[in-house]
């Protein structure tokens, strides 16, 4: 399984409109993808569950997936937690 | 079947079903569901959150380009209604707690209040209120009224209290009656129910959490009864009861035209209140010698900036034609209070009955006062018109009333407006102070009017809004008794015409009363005005006036109502 980690980059950590898109990307793929923070993890689609976990600047996340575009996914999601999305 | 009791305010009896209008905050019904009914329901969450969605969709569909971005806050708000988690924790309490859709959601949203307002994050703990907005509009959705304000079918609206802006909103046509938690007689719902002729029931404790949306409800206007999903049997015995009620209003409209002259030649006009054009018409058919009370509020409450001089007069011309030969009283801006207009940017009182508002409110806004009294008096020359100043409380007040409406017609002369006469102009008499000081005021006017509702709040420090109080609120108290025995005498003295425009000229009950007072003008909602007449007719001036010395020498409300009730039995008069 892929697991890769990220720092969250953006000034307003990940708030509604990048959990969003995070939401909106996980639901693209065959695949559930899963961010952890610390001993939290919650599913990358659910955007109340991602907001919940307080991603604020400088915060490290884990991102895995389960399924058949597992490793496509993941990678997709990493490039959009680093580029600097507002 | 269920019965709950309030008190009625405006008779007459409705079957339909249920509209829940949700003002303030929304109150949800928590039922434990039999194990058969959570595979339905959980459909029924599904349907509400899709609908919800498509909503949501519709309005993004609809904003400007400009201002769209690839992800809006919008979008944010769809996936928040397509967040699996959310989905599975609320279908989870419909499965395994057999709680019904709105409350499982409820229960989610609990749990998600409490990990947003422990995050460290002032953003991100905000976005909770993001999703308290969206769970109330699918739990709306669940309750089949998303679409508050257009209500499709008859049916009987049942709120936690109306304000002036959501009954103006509402459709006579398609309300079958009211029903609201709070309230008393002269609360603002009650007024409009009245002169709209619609049954309506206040002050009926937890309403609407007890009743469902489309429950059938029997509402009873005149003995305050709400019946729940009646039986058959009951609906037979109401749809009799309405059957009679409206037999007695054919009886009493055959001869609603023909004057109100008591046995003894004394002939008192019988006017009608109103505050919308559309009142005219039925006004007239009940058998109204005019009006006795406009008010003037509605087209300054129901929009957010303030009518301008051509509008008002158009609107004021209609009336006045559509009165002609008979007159119209207007009753100049009457605002504040428990009314509002929204470009005024009133502040907040705290005690906002005693506050800046009515005339005191046109003086300290004179552009305000003397635009409308411009559409008035052009208006007038289209028809008779009186003019009268609510809530006058000292000659200082009349002083610069009169003056301004001087100055107004002045102005209109030089204008070219042919302006030969001005309008009668009369005073409310509804401050206690107006009262002690009539005899002053009856020399500066030409008519009184008595309005009984602030009348009977001043003097008995009674808030007629409030439930704690309600009960307090007297007309039958014997010193608002003396309160209007001076106002008449006073007035007469000066040989100017007493009216009484307040609920209270409307109450069969009271019309001996005030006949035995010796009003010359009884001015109330349309459609008493059969039953008033009809009953004015059977009276004797002089027994009315032995009756009103009777009753000034009792020392109780109580008294004075024993008295009222002997006497109706004594003459076989019935009151209704």
């Amino acid at each position: 399984m892929v697991k890769r980690k990220v720092v969250i980059q953006n000034d307003l950590g990940l708030h509604a409109r990048p959990a969003a898109k995070l939401a909106e990307a996980a639901r693209k793929f065959q695949a559930k993808v899963y961010l952890r923070k610390g001993s939290q993890q919650v599913e990358a689609e659910s955007i109340l569950d991602v907001l919940s976990l307080a991603c604020t600047k400088g915060s490290i996340i884990e991102i895995w997936a389960e399924g058949e575009e597992a490793e496509r996914a993941v990678s997709e999601i990493v490039e959009l937690l680093t580029e600097k999305i507002s | 079947m269920k019965k709950l009791k309030g008190i009625g305010v405006s008779p007459g009896v409705a079957i339909g079903p249920a509209y829940i209008l949700l003002t303030g905050r929304i109150k949800i019904t928590r039922r434990i569901l039999r194990p058969e009914e959570v595979s339905r329901e959980i459909n029924r969450f599904h349907r509400a959150l899709d609908e919800t969605i498509r909503d949501l969709e519709e309005v993004k569909k609809h904003i400007p380009a400009e201002m769209s971005q690839p992800l809006s806050i919008i979008d944010a708000h769809i996936l928040m209604l397509k967040d699996p988690s959310l989905i599975r924790e609320t279908e989870r309490y419909i499965r395994e707690s057999f709680m019904n859709a709105e409350w499982a959601l409820r229960k989610v949203l609990s749990r998600y209040q409490q990990i947003f307002l422990s995050l460290g994050d002032f953003y991100l703990r905000e976005r909770i209120h993001d999703l308290e907005h969206l769970i109330d509009k699918v739990i709306l959705t669940l309750q089949g009224q998303n679409n508050q304000t257009t209500l499709k079918e008859p049916a009987v609206i049942v709120a936690h209290d109306l304000s002036p802006a959501d009954t103006a909103r509402l459709r006579p046509d398609t309300t079958q009656a009211f029903v609201t938690e709070v309230g008393s007689r002269t609360s603002h719902t009650a007024i409009v129910a009245r002169s709209l002729g619609i049954p309506a029931v206040v002050a009926v404790k937890d309403v609407t959490e007890t009743v469902n949306p489309g429950d059938l409800l029997i509402v009873d206007g005149l003995s305050g009864e709400v019946i729940i999903n009646p039986t058959q049997e009951v609906i037979e015995e109401f749809l009799d009861r309405r059957l009679e009620c409206q037999e007695r209003k054919a009886f009493l409209s055959k001869f609603a035209k023909e004057p109100a002259i008591t046995l003894d030649g004394r002939r008192v006009a019988i006017r009608a209140n109103i505050e919308l054009l559309d009142e005219i018409p039925l006004a007239l058919e009940f058998g109204a010698e005019g009006v006795g009370l406009y008010r003037t509020e509605y087209l300054y409450v129901t929009r957010r900036d303030l009518p301008g001089e051509e509008e008002l007069y158009r609107t004021y011309r209609q009336v006045v034609e559509g009165l002609s030969p008979e007159l119209v009283t207007f009753r100049t801006l009457d605002i504040g209070g428990d009314k509002f207009a929204q470009e005024l940017d009133l502040p907040e009182e705290i005690n906002p009955a005693l506050g800046l508002r009515a005339i005191r409110l046109c003086l300290k806004n004179p552009a305000l006062f003397r635009t409308q009294l411009r559409a008035i008096l052009r208006a007038s020359l289209f028809g008779r018109v009186r003019i009268m100043f609510p809530m006058i409380s000292g000659l200082g007040e009349l002083h610069l009333a009169k003056e301004i409406l001087a100055e107004v017609a002045e102005e209109l002369r030089r204008e070219g407006v042919e302006l030969k006469e001005l309008p009668s102009l009369g005073v409310m008499i509804e401050v206690p102070s107006a009262v002690a000081i009539a005899d002053l005021l009856a020399r500066e006017v030409d008519f009184f009017s008595i309005g009984t509702n602030d009348l009977i709040q001043y003097a008995l420090a009674i808030d007629r809004g409030n439930e704690e109080v309600a009960h307090l609120y007297e007309p039958l108290h014997p010193g608002i008794l003396r309160l209007i025995k001076q106002s008449v005498e006073a007035g007469h003295r000066e040989g100017i015409e007493v009216a009484m425009c307040g609920e209270m000229a409307g109450e069969l009950f009271c019309v001996p009363l005030l006949i035995g007072f010796g009003l010359d003008e009884l001015s109330m909602n349309p459609q008493t005005i059969p039953a008033v007449k009809n009953l004015v007719r059977k009276l004797s001036f002089e027994e009315c006036q032995a009756l009103v010395e009777e009753a000034l020498n009792l020392p109780t409300p109580e008294e004075v109502r024993a008295l009222l009730l002997d006497w109706f039995e004594k003459k076989d008069l019935t009151l209704f």
